[in-house]
């Protein structure tokens, strides 16, 4: 099938702390959001993003559980799992999904309850992302691996913490307007640089909160969507590509090689290089994280990713506005749901939210320290 | 940390047993079935001696929760010499003396303890090489 992949319908849950909400009920609230929002009212499949709700609640089998509860009849539903890059990948999986012609209209949903259990619990499963026996097994968080590569980058390139500390006033700059965001604030590059350290040179604001939330959105040919609409929003490349799981195997420590290839596969299939992009969704679960995208997606050089961010450039009305709607770090970083959100977020920014003016747009999502990295560009297609 | 589980790791875990790759001689640890560099499935074990050096490093302060009651301690990225970059603790320093450069070599130590299983498990950290006085 030649014809393009488009979204049709786009559904964010407010993120947070919802103690009085399951997993359930927050992946029925995004999917009844997108419903709304696209104008039909069933598919031919979905794709379940979610890291681990087996540690957190004890449930597997998400693609039988939302389909039922959800009420979408028999219809396909699996579970796509790849650590915090869950979301990318099973929207990834959805366009395969459309493009291959096998189905008409697919629902992806990314979904995530992380504050059923203790924090110290939460690190734990968070540390399942690593190499369980020769990471996490010596007391490795996920934190403490995102420290080892900041050090190691701060090192390499001379770069001073406080540098670093731009990107989550970056994208808190944006929370204000994120209806669904989890902290609808500003925040200074003080209080980041100020922050408790976590994991020594990390601070407790370089790091997206844990928090619970669901987003989805629903694809079909380009062909249906026009049917819909005069604007669709197009997916005109993807890219997912992966990378040892433990950082001690990289190559080169501060390169995420699989955002490299990812990226440069994504590129490729929307035809465009890293200066057609208008406007970025970063992965910013931690401040280097942000740094590093930046660089090994092309737009900026090996070790000046904090360049553009300090000239001000990722901001609204600067070259590359970044994390528009309060990145992983201020919209909150409910882990498999994530990347869904992201495509959401690009989808309403290109659609025109009234701060914007943008034809393309991308979305990266990283699984673990790097070891998956999915990159989308969509853009506008009218 | 189930039994199994711990048990099966301990040639790796107590002697630093990690692979030789038979064909481009590519060592690595953790081992490895196919060879990362050639891609060969002819590997064999092989034991490193434990001497390395810090490249990177970090003080918990929010650690899992099989660990916590280790507090505080630090891991580190350590290239050991003959190659290969292993995670690790480091023990017998503290925290403010560690840096990037600085040797360090292998000791068997108590990992966790209290965890689920309720079983104590001991593997490799590192520690500051120190250089003792000979009579």
């Amino acid at each position: 099938m030649d014809d393009n992949v488009a979204v049709i319908g786009v559904g964010l849950g407010k993120v947070g702390e919802h103690w009085d909400k399951s997993l359930r009920d927050l992946a029925l609230e995004s999917i009844w959001m997108a419903f709304e929002d696209s104008g039909i009212d069933k598919v031919d499949a979905l794709y379940v993003g979610n890291m681990s709700s087996g540690p957190f609640i004890e449930q597997e089998h998400l693609g039988a559980l939302i389909a039922d509860f959800a009420g979408l009849g028999p219809i396909p539903a699996v579970k796509v799992e790849a650590a915090c890059g869950s979301g990318g990948a099973a929207f990834i999986e959805g366009y395969i999904g459309v493009k291959s012609g096998m189905y008409d209209y697919v629902l992806v949903t990314g979904v995530e309850k992380m504050t059923d259990v203790l924090p110290s619990k939460t690190t734990s499963i968070l540390a399942n992302a690593s190499d369980r026996d020769y990471e996490a097994f010596h007391g490795v968080s996920f934190v403490a691996l995102n420290a080892l590569v900041m050090r190691r980058y701060m090192h390499e390139f001379n770069v001073k913490r406080e540098e670093l500390s731009i990107f989550p006033v970056i994208s808190h700059k944006n929370a204000p307007f994120s209806k669904h965001a989890m902290y609808r604030k500003e925040i200074t590059l003080e209080a980041v640089i100020n922050s408790p350290i976590i994991a020594d040179p990390l601070t407790l604001m370089d790091c997206a909160p844990i928090c619970d939330g669901s987003a989805s959105v629903i694809l079909c040919s380009e062909k249906k969507a026009r049917e819909f609409t005069d604007t669709p929003i197009l997916v005109s490349g993807v890219g997912l590509a992966t990378d040892t799981l433990g950082v001690h195997d990289r190559k080169y420590m501060t390169t995420l090689s699989a955002a490299v290839d990812a990226s440069k596969k994504a590129f490729k299939m929307a035809g465009v290089t890293p200066k057609d992009i208008d406007i970025a969704e970063i992965h910013d679960a931690f401040s280097i994280m942000s740094a590093l995208s930046l660089e090994d997606m092309g737009f900026a050089k090996k070790g000046q990713g904090t360049k553009m961010a300090l000239e001000g450039q990722h901001y609204i009305g600067g070259e590359l506005p970044i994390n528009l709607y309060g990145g992983l770090k201020a919209r909150g970083h409910p882990v498999g749901a994530t990347g869904v959100y992201q495509i959401g977020e690009l989808v309403s920014s290109l659609r025109g939210d009234g701060r914007v003016d943008a034809e393309k747009g991308l979305a990266e999502n990283i699984g673990g320290s790097g070891a998956t990295i999915s990159v989308c560009v969509l853009e506008r297609g009218d | 940390m189930d039994v199994p589980r711990h048990w099966r790791e301990q040639v790796r875990r107590y002697r630093l047993v990690g692979s030789k790759c038979n064909d481009c001689e590519k060592l690595s640890f953790p081992y490895r079935k196919v060879c990362p560099k050639c891609k060969s499935r002819n590997n064999e074990n092989y034991q490193f001696i434990g001497r390395g050096k810090i490249i990177s490093f970090t003080n918990i302060n929010s650690p899992p929760k099989e660990h916590k009651y280790n507090l505080p301690f630090a891991v580190a990225l350590i290239e050991l010499m003959e190659g290969p970059i292993i995670t690790a603790q480091i023990t017998d320093a503290r925290a403010e003396e560690l840096e990037i450069g600085m040797e360090v070599e292998m000791v068997t130590r108590k990992i966790m303890e209290y965890n689920d299983e309720g079983i104590i498990c001991y593997g490799y950290k590192f520690r500051p090489i120190v250089e003792y006085a000979h009579p």
